[in-house]
This record gives C-alpha cells, sequence and structure tokens, in this order.
C-alpha cells in the first residue's frame, strides 16, 4: 500500500496553473525525487501537499490521500497535527528557517510538545545527537547565530524529526550548503530514513543528489510530471527529450573540447497557454502532433511513464552542433597575469574607539599564473576567499601584501582596460533602472552597442528594454557584453553560473568558450563547481582558507589528486552514475578569523599527525605544474 | 494700473515648486519605471479621490498665493500698505463683512447678550450686522431661506461639475485605465458641498464668526495657503541636504560616514521642540529689531513663515538621511556598482546613475509621507506660541484661540470644529494619496 497518492494536483494563482495534474505516488520507506529547473512547479507542489500555499496561490483540484485519509479536506485543526507530525518538511534556507532570538533546543521543544511528545531536555539532546550534531547537550543551548550552516540544516531535521514523521519532505536541502557539507547532510538523510522507515520527498534540480539518493524520479516541466522512472532506467536510458537534454547539457570531462547541448530558450514564463506539448517550443525532436495536442502518458517498460509523443526515444545520443574551436595548445605560455603572494586582511574593530583588535585573513598569500587565452579555475567552498581574489586582483579591494604583475608590469589599482569581472547572480548585476544600451556602453561610451549584444547572442535591437525583461542566462549575457566593451585580454568571472538552470548554464558555457577562442581571452574562473572546472579549465587552483592547497592542470589535479582536502572535495561531488565514496572529511570550515594552527586542514584531516598541527607544510612540487601543500602528498 | 502685484517670498518657493512637480511629471512621463509607478497611482481608486482632494486644495492655495497691492483712490500714485491675496479679492464679501464679536454658524442674533441702547434698554442677543440682513424683521422666513438657498447652491454645484466634468472629456481620452471615475465621484461631492456653502455664505456665516466678528469660513479657507507652505516648502528645504548626506555616508563611509552619523545623531538627541522654540524665538527678535528690512507687515509675517519652514527643515532631515545611508549602503555592495567601479566609472557617476535612481522611491514616499505631518507640526507649534506670527492666518493659530472659547459657557465650539474638519480632510487626502504612493513604488509590489 502506498503511504501518499497523489492524484492530478492542480495549483491555481489566478488564472496561472503553475502545477496542473501532477500524479505520484510514495511507498512507504522509499525516496521520490522531484526534479526541475526553477519555475516547473516542484516546491509548490510540496507546498500544496502541506496546505500551506502562499495566499495567492490556491489547489485548483485533485486529492492528496496520506495513509489513506484525504488531505485537502482535512479540517485546519485536524491537518495541523498531520504538518509537522505525520508529515515534516524541511526548507532550503537553514538561516532563515529557524528563529534567531530562540535557543535550538528551545526550538526542538516547542515542536516535540505540539506534537505530544515528552518535551524534556534529554529528548532534545537526543534528536540533535541522532542528526550528527557533536557534543549535543551544549549545543541545544545555543542560538542558531552561533551554528555554521551546516549544523543549523541539521537542526532543522531534527526539528523535523521531533514529530516522529512517516514521510519527510525536502526542498532543496542542500543547495545553499557546500559540496562537503551537503554530502554529510545527503548521508544523514539517508541513514535516518533507513533507521526509521520514513519516506522521503526530495525536491531538487540536481541530476547529482538524485543519482545519490532517490528510489524514483519524476521529472517537472511548466508544472506537469513529464516522465516517471526507477532511478536505474532513468539514469541508463531517459525516455523524454527534456529529461535527455537536461543530461547532455551537463558539463564534464567527457564533453571536453566539444560544444554542450543546451536547450534553447527557458522555462515558458508563468500563466502560458499550451495547445500542445509544454516542451514544445524548446524540443529539437518536435512533430507537427506536438503543436495541437498534449501527449499523452506511455509506459513503454515496467514503471516507466514518459509523457511525449515520441513512439520510442532515438537511439542516437544528441551532440550538440558544430565542435567547439580547437584548443589552441601552447597559446600563450608566458604569465599574463601573475599573482605573488597576495594577501587581504579585514580588520576586526572593537569598542567605542573601533581599535583594530585582530585580522580576518580572506585571502593569505596567494600565488597564481595565468598564460593569455588560457583558464585557471579557482576553487573553493564558500568563505574561503575565492572571491576576494577575484576582487583584489581586479582592484576592488586594496591588498594588505603580496601584488599583481599584468604582462611583467606590476599594476596598483583599477585597470578597466586589462581586466573586467563577470558576477555571480545576474539579477543584481545589471541596474534596474537603466537601458541594456546604457548598460553594455557604460565602461566604454564608444563601443557599439549592437555589436557587443550580438557577439554575446542576443539581438541588437534589445539594447533599447530594460534588464527586468530579461531571463536570467540573458542577463548574464548582457553583464558579459559590458565587460568586453571596453576589450580586456583577461575576464575574471566569480561563479557567472551557479545562479542559473542546467540548461542555460550549458549556453553561458558554450558562450565562454567561442568568445575565448574568438578572442583569445584569458579566464580566472571561481567557482565550486567541479564538474564546470573538468569541462572548461585549463589549470586548477584549490583554495582552503585563504591559501591555495594544491594546483596543477585539469588532468593532474582532478584525475590524481594528492592533498586530504581536493580528495575529499572530490569525493562529495554528487556523481552521475550513483556511486557513493564515503566523505572522509567531518565537520566545518573553520573561521578564517582564527585559522586552526599549523596546516589549516588539519582539524578535518584524516590523515593529521602531530606535526600538522605545528607547522604549516611548505608548497612540494610533482611536476612542472603540479604542487600541493601536504606533508603526506607523496 | 489699478493694482501693483507683489511677489513673497514663500509665493516664489510655492510657484517654484509647482514648476519643478510640472516638470517631475514631464520628466516622469519619460522614463518608464516611472511611468508605471505612476500610472499604478493613476489606477488606484483611492490615489486618484485623494488626489482630487489634494489639487482642490492646492488651487486655493494657488488663489491665496497671488498677491498684489490695491490702488488707493486720489490723483498720486500710491497702494494700499496691506498685501491682498486674488483669494481675498474673491471672498472679499466674506472678509469685509465682519460682525462684532462671536455668532453662531448661520445665525442671525449674537452669541451674546449686550445692552442694548434702543428704547425699552435691557439685555439681550443684538441682532448681527450682516448675517441673514437680507430677512429684514421676518425672521420666521429663515428655514425656508435656508432650505431656497441650500437647494439653489445644489444646482449650482451640479452644473459646476457638469462643467468640470465637460472640461475633463480631452484629459480622460488622453490617459485611459485609470481611475477617473473615483475622481469624478469625489469631484461630484465636493461641488455638492461647496455649492450650498456658497449660496448661504451670500447670505449668513455659514461657519459662525470669532470673537473680532470675523468669518470663520474665509478663516480656514486661509489657512490651507499655511499649511500647504509649511508641509510642502519644509520637504524643499530638507531634500537636498538629507539626499546628498544620506548617498555620501552610505557610498564614502570611512570618517566621512562618523561625521554625519555624528550630526544627525546629535541632532536627533535634541528635544525637537526645544530647538524649534529657540530657534524662532531668535528668529522673532531678529525682525522685531529690523523693522526697516520689511515694506508691509505681509513681508514680515511671510518671513516669520519661510523662517519657520527652514528651522522645520533643518530638524527633520534625519530621519530620511539614515533611511538613504542603510540603502545606499546596501546598493554599494550589489554587484553592478561593482561592475561600474571596475570599469572605472567615476563615483560621482556611479552616485547619480546607479545609487540615486535606485533610491528616489524612499525619497518619494519620503516626501508624500512627511507633508501630513508638517501640517499637523505646524498646528501644534502655533499652538504653543512659537509657530508662525499671530497675523498669520493658520490652523494653528485658529485652534490657540480655541482654548478661550472652549472655557466659555457656552461652548463656542465652530472656530476648533471648522478648522478640524479643513485639517482632517486635508492630511486625511495626504496620508491615503501617501500610502498608495508607497505601494506603486515599492519595488518587491513591481513583481
Amino acid at each position: 500500500m502506498n503511504l501518499l497518492e497523489v492524484r492530478a494536483l492542480s495549483v491555481a494563482i489566478g488564472a496561472a496553473r503553475p502545477v496542473d495534474g501532477v500524479a505520484f505516488d510514495l511507498a512507504p520507506g522509499e525516496t521520490f525525487a522531484l526534479l526541475g529547473e526553477s519555475g516547473c512547479g516542484k516546491s509548490l507542489t510540496a507546498l500544496a501537499l502541506m496546505r500551506l500555499l502562499p495566499a495567492a496561490a490556491r489547489i485548483a483540484g485533485g486529492s492528496v490521500r496520506f495513509a489513506g485519509e484525504e488531505l485537502c479536506v482535512l479540517p485546519e485543526a485536524r491537518m495541523r497535527d498531520v504538518r509537522g507530525g505525520r508529515i515534516g518538511m524541511i526548507f532550503q534556507e537553514p538561516g532563515t528557517s529557524l528563529n534567531p532570538v530562540m535557543t535550538i533546543g528551545a526550538q526542538i521543544g516547542e515542536a516535540l510538545r505540539v506534537h505530544g511528545g515528552s518535551a524534556g531536555r534529554e529528548r532534545v539532546v537526543e534528536l540533535l545527537a541522532a542528526v550528527g550534531i557533536p557534543d549535543a547537550a551544549r549545543r541545544a543551548g545555543e542560538y542558531p547565530f552561533q551554528l555554521s550552516g551546516g549544523m543549523k540544516q541539521r537542526a532543522m531535521i531534527a526539528m523535523a524529526l521531533a514529530g516522529e514523521p512517516e514521510l519527510l519532505i525536502a526542498d532543496e536541502p542542500t543547495t545553499a550548503l557546500d559540496v562537503t557539507i551537503q554530502a554529510q547532510v545527503l548521508d544523514l538523510l539517508r541513514d535516518l530514513q533507513r533507521q526509521r522507515g520514513m519516506a522521503l520527498l526530495l525536491i531538487t534540480h540536481d541530476l547529482g543528489i538524485v543519482a545519490r539518493m532517490a528510489d524514483r524520479i519524476g521529472v517537472m516541466y511548466a508544472g506537469q510530471l513529464v516522465e516517471v522512472a526507477p532511478r536505474a532506467a532513468f539514469f541508463a536510458a531517459p525516455m523524454h527529450p527534456y529529461s535527455r537534454r537536461l543530461f547532455a547539457a551537463l558539463p564534464d570531462a567527457a564533453a571536453r573540447g566539444q560544444r554542450l547541448v543546451t536547450i534553447p530558450g527557458s522555462v515558458p514564463p508563468l500563466g502560458t497557454q499550451f495547445p500542445g506539448c509544454r516542451f514544445v517550443a524548446r524540443c529539437g525532436d518536435a512533430m507537427p502532433v506536438c503543436r495541437r495536442e498534449p501527449p499523452p502518458w506511455r509506459t513503454p517498460a515496467d514503471g516507466h511513464a514518459v509523457r511525449c509523443h515520441l513512439e520510442a526515444a532515438p537511439a542516437a545520443a544528441l551532440s550538440a552542433p558544430g565542435a567547439a574551436p580547437e584548443e589552441k595548445l601552447g597559446a600563450g605560455t608566458a604569465a599574463q597575469l601573475e599573482v605573488r603572494g597576495l594577501q587581504v586582511y579585514f580588520p576586526i574593530r572593537r569598542g567605542v574607539l573601533r581599535r583594530t583588535v585582530g585580522h580576518v585573513r580572506a585571502v593569505d598569500g596567494v600565488d597564481l599564473r595565468l598564460a593569455a587565452g588560457r583558464t585557471l579555475a579557482l576553487v573553493g567552498e564558500s568563505g574561503c576567499g575565492k572571491t576576494t581574489v577575484g576582487k583584489a586582483i581586479l582592484g576592488l579591494l586594496p591588498p594588505t601584501g603580496g601584488g599583481v604583475a599584468f604582462a611583467g608590469a606590476p599594476q596598483r589599482g583599477l585597470a578597466p582596460a586589462r581586466m573586467q569581472m563577470v558576477f555571480q547572480d545576474p539579477f543584481n548585476s545589471l541596474n534596474p533602472r537603466l537601458r541594456v544600451g546604457a548598460i553594455v556602453a557604460e565602461g566604454n561610451p564608444a563601443a557599439d552597442v549592437a555589436a557587443l549584444l550580438e557577439q554575446v547572442g542576443l539581438s541588437a535591437d534589445m539594447a533599447g528594454r530594460y534588464p527586468h525583461e530579461f531571463s536570467g542566462g540573458q542577463r548574464q549575457r548582457i553583464a558579459i557584453a559590458r565587460a568586453l566593451a571596453v576589450r580586456p585580454p583577461l575576464l575574471i568571472c566569480d561563479e557567472p553560473t551557479s545562479a542559473l538552470d542546467v540548461s542555460v548554464q550549458a549556453q553561458i558555457l558554450n558562450l565562454l568558450t567561442d568568445l575565448q577562442a574568438r578572442l583569445g581571452l584569458a579566464y580566472l574562473f571561481i567557482t565550486h563547481n567541479i564538474a564546470v572546472v573538468d569541462y572548461l579549465a585549463h589549470e586548477v587552483a584549490v583554495m582552503y582558507l585563504g591559501r591555495i592547497v594544491e594546483r596543477g592542470t585539469v588532468a593532474e589535479v582532478l584525475r590524481d589528486p594528492r592533498h586530504p582536502y581536493t580528495q575529499a572535495l572530490l569525493a562529495a561531488v554528487p556523481r552521475l552514475d550513483g556511486r557513493r565514496e564515503r566523505v572522509q572529511v567531518a565537520g566545518d570550515p573553520p573561521s578564517p578569523a582564527d585559522p586552526p594552527p599549523g596546516c589549516h586542514f588539519h582539524p578535518r584531516c584524516p590523515r593529521a599527525q602531530a606535526r600538522c598541527r605545528t607547522a604549516y607544510p611548505e608548497s612540494v612540487a610533482f611536476s612542472a605544474t603540479h604542487a600541493v601543500s601536504c606533508f603526506f602528498a607523496a | 494700473m489699478m493694482f501693483k502685484p507683489v511677489l513673497l517670498w514663500s509665493d516664489a518657493l510655492f510657484f517654484l515648486l509647482l514648476a519643478a512637480a510640472l516638470g517631475g511629471v514631464a520628466w516622469a512621463a519619460r522614463v518608464e519605471h516611472l511611468r508605471v509607478a505612476w500610472r499604478r497611482v493613476g489606477q488606484s481608486r483611492t490615489g486618484m479621490a485623494a488626489a482630487t482632494l489634494l489639487l482642490a486644495f492646492v488651487a486655493v492655495g494657488l488663489l491665496d498665493s497671488l498677491h498684489y497691492r490695491e490702488r488707493l483712490p486720489g490723483e498720486k500714485e500710491a497702494y494700499a500698505v496691506e498685501v491682498r491675496s486674488a483669494l481675498d479679492a474673491l471672498l472679499s464679501g466674506l472678509r469685509t463683512r465682519t460682525e462684532k464679536t462671536y455668532s453662531a454658524p448661520l445665525a442671525t442674533h449674537s452669541f451674546a447678550k449686550e445692552t442694548l441702547d434702543a428704547e425699552g434698554g435691557g439685555r439681550d442677543f443684538p441682532r448681527l450686522k450682516y448675517g441673514g440682513a437680507h430677512l429684514g424683521d421676518d425672521l420666521a422666513g429663515q428655514g425656508a431661506d435656508l432650505l431656497v438657498r441650500t437647494v439653489q447652491g445644489l444646482g449650482i454645484g451640479m452644473v459646476a461639475w457638469l462643467a468640470l466634468w465637460l472640461a475633463s472629456a480631452p484629459l480622460r481620452r488622453a490617459a485611459p485605465g485609470l481611475a477617473w471615475n473615483a475622481a469624478l465621484v469625489t469631484l461630484l461631492a465636493l461641488c455638492l458641498v461647496a455649492g450650498p456653502v456658497a449660496a448661504l455664505a451670500q447670505g449668513y456665516h455659514v461657519l459662525g464668526t470669532d470673537k473680532v466678528g470675523q468669518d470663520v469660513l474665509y478663516l480656514t479657507l486661509k489657512s490651507i495657503r499655511t499649511g500647504l507652505l509649511i508641509g510642502t516648502l519644509t520637504t524643499l528645504i530638507m531634500l537636498p541636504a538629507a539626499v546628498f548626506l544620506g548617498l555620501l555616508a552610505g557610498y564614502a563611509g570611512g570618517w566621512l560616514d562618523d561625521v554625519i552619523q555624528y550630526v544627525y545623531t546629535t541632532l536627533n538627541s535634541i528635544p525637537g521642540v526645544l530647538l524649534i522654540a529657540a530657534a524662532v524665538l531668535m528668529m522673532q527678535v531678529m525682525i522685531d529689531t529690523h523693522p526697516d528690512w520689511f515694506a508691509t507687515s505681509a513681508e514680515r509675517a511671510d518671513a516669520r513663515l519661510l523662517a519657520l519652514c527652514a528651522i522645520l527643515g533643518i530638524t527633520s532631515w534625519t530621519g530620511l538621511c539614515r533611511l538613504l545611508r542603510g540603502e545606499t549602503l546596501k546598493l554599494r555592495e550589489l554587484e553592478y556598482v561593482q561592475a561600474a567601479r571596475a570599469l572605472g566609472v567615476s563615483d560621482l557617476r556611479i552616485l547619480s546613475r546607479h545609487i540615486l535612481p535606485n533610491v528616489m522611491h524612499i525619497v518619494m514616499i519620503a516626501i508624500v509621507m512627511d507633508f501630513s505631518g508638517l501640517v499637523l507640526a505646524e498646528a501644534v507649534l502655533s499652538y504653543v506660541g512659537i509657530g508662525v506670527d499671530p497675523n498669520t492666518i493658520s490652523f494653528g493659530t485658529m485652534i490657540n484661540t480655541a482654548r478661550m472659547e472652549l472655557a466659555r459657557e457656552p461652548m463656542v465650539w465652530w472656530s476648533l470644529a471648522a478648522a478640524f474638519v479643513f485639517m482632517f480632510a486635508l492630511v486625511l487626502a495626504a496620508n491615503l494619496f501617501a500610502d498608495v504612493v508607497r505601494d506603486a513604488f515599492d519595488p518587491r509590489a513591481a513583481r
């Protein structure tokens, strides 16, 4: 018998249907993943199950049966017992899901009381210990600001467990977390699920997480499920053209040197009318019938259902038109950008007189070398100082020590014509009050705006429009055009694709490789996404707590990692084949205001020994390019 | 020439403000995000109704700002010392028909008993000189007369409304989709009130008379200009300082930020009324010791009004400044500002192109919200005796005199009631309009 049966569930916001006829089952102890890009309705589906929809939205039809009980008609008072009791929920942003003025213990105690459990302190500590919070008794008395992001998410999970739920809904539970912490939280969820026999409804946009966690998968697009399949079948042979393109759009080492498959356009806006298939406008396999009739559900294999007119998926693998331009090997071996011993300290001021009592060592002696026309990836988790490195090289932040040399000449302050930056958040990187033409011409009023827009794949007539009319991917193109207007030989890209959906990310990555081949640009690519590094970069530098711990070519660092941190980082990335490597690294990164003595990584390192606690290891060279800062690298 | 136009300083500033508002409208029509936001204001029924009422008040204030001096009869070219306004000319009947002392609204007899010199003597309520004078001795016909005049007034109001309705047709065609119905309904209500009041005012004191026999209706209408001036000029004075210092503190940071913060924190910690009282009293001494600076008493009163605006402005810029500093601190870290810096754009250009346009909604909201507060502040200050010149007619001075009137037995209530009703209408309209403006300019509501 199924624990949860959702039938023809629809959510209405005005006349629009952001969720339209969603149906799936969930058995006890099973993990079902709802997979989709932003705006496809997966979070609204979860909120509709809990009857927690925002005020503007309402359930327009369908049924939700939970353990044989119809939730849609349950009175609000009874529904409250279900919420947090029999169904628990955890949200994306642990920082805003906890009340900042209550201790963790008090918040969990409250959840326990509401659901009739004993709210004793022992029970709270027991729950905190169950979610892997060390020193649970002390942590129970602490406030959310004293906990790291990963700890907060664990505390949220403990709260969700307080009601002994039969079903746990996790809405992007690890999106806000770093990859090593993500691996820990995912392992925790999996262990808890196994121990308690909970069903898990996992909502995510990340194929890697799906491969690691899910038993069955539902792919959502524009408010509908388009494909439902068991994990093995889905990853072996996705049926729906959308699913197939999602896989092909993922960057990885195999795609290196080729253009990525992209899904043209973007997710249709809310309120679009669909006479036929919802994906038809972006589908490469569209037939005339796709425009006229909504596709029916077909079940080509047992348990594998797909909503598509195509009888059988084309056997040929998807490939993008036109191979990527040849890599010009040997292009520019002389260093164009050279960074030596770069330090950026932020003073910590206290007291009335604002005296400096210490420093946050955001960047603490970083050396980098980047040749013209090449890509250097700077990899690290949030808070390791990689963005600060970018800003200091650009001249937006004054360095505390060390220096930057460009084409052999030392450089101080801003150098607009030499290097430019592309920022992470496309929604904050364009002034909403200016037209696109004015934005692009910002740094160079004499720039040919039309040519620049066409260079980044936009049409020239978009110059007269305002940023809010564009999607995230288009905005990122505008930001690239603005940077290119001053013809810089070097672009610093600060996580340019991390705010974008997979299909749009592929478009931007293609654009960046094209521009590099055509204009001979060098990229300093700041990212935490290993797959993108594998696809795009020539060289890699891994950063931990303000210092580079390992550097080398992509093949050297990613295939043969020598530093324990690099190894842990690579092991933590969820893999599409679902293979799990147990992550050896525990805990959270320490604060750069108070780095541990000796090697910064030793408190989390499985190989740490006495001398790691006293001395910072010198960089050891393995080849002309490969260097590692670890005593045990050999 | 039958008269000599006089341009008081406050008139000049008032006209300047109106010109700036018109220029702002023309500018907003060309900038997309402003046009969209103002269009949302126009689409709101509340917004249009409040705007109509505010425009009516502004029209009265505008008429009252066209000042002149009348030519005295005689061969020599000489002008009267009194400065009058177009509104005075329009309401000359109300202004000149002064009674001896208090009389109730629509009364025919005085409010207080007096010793009569006529034969028979004794004490009685004397007949008013103007109030209901056309009735002669036929006091029994007063009820019928009031009714006839009211009906006539309603008719006139209706006709006036129809005329306005026809006159506004091109405007409505030019901007379809706005809540014109709400504006027309408000206008109808306004006409239906103003018509009977105007008709009755020909023969009676509709809102009674005050201690020296002045018509209270005339006083309230004259008060409108004072209220509007205080509400708008003060904002005009404080705006440049608040915007400039707020942006500077937020953007520059460092010691500049510290200095500006200390200045406004210090200013904020001085009790407002104390500071205003000290400044007003100093100003008064200055004006009294230099009578040669002013040609007429109107000019002197005007100087004092402007001084009050300036002082209120100096004490009230801190709130907006603090808001703008906070917003600028946030905007400064946004990526488009960082990108502009990386492109080598100058700080001044970043401030004017990237930061100022993105805080304008806060400025706009602050202007409209402060207006009603300042009108009320004037009333309170004048009541305490440190507001406008005693010769200036304002809501505050009216309320101040009501202090004694309420202590009388029986009570004289109409002065206070009239001031209350007019001020209530003005402040309510301003507050409702401010609410609509805030909603329309809220960037979160735009999506």
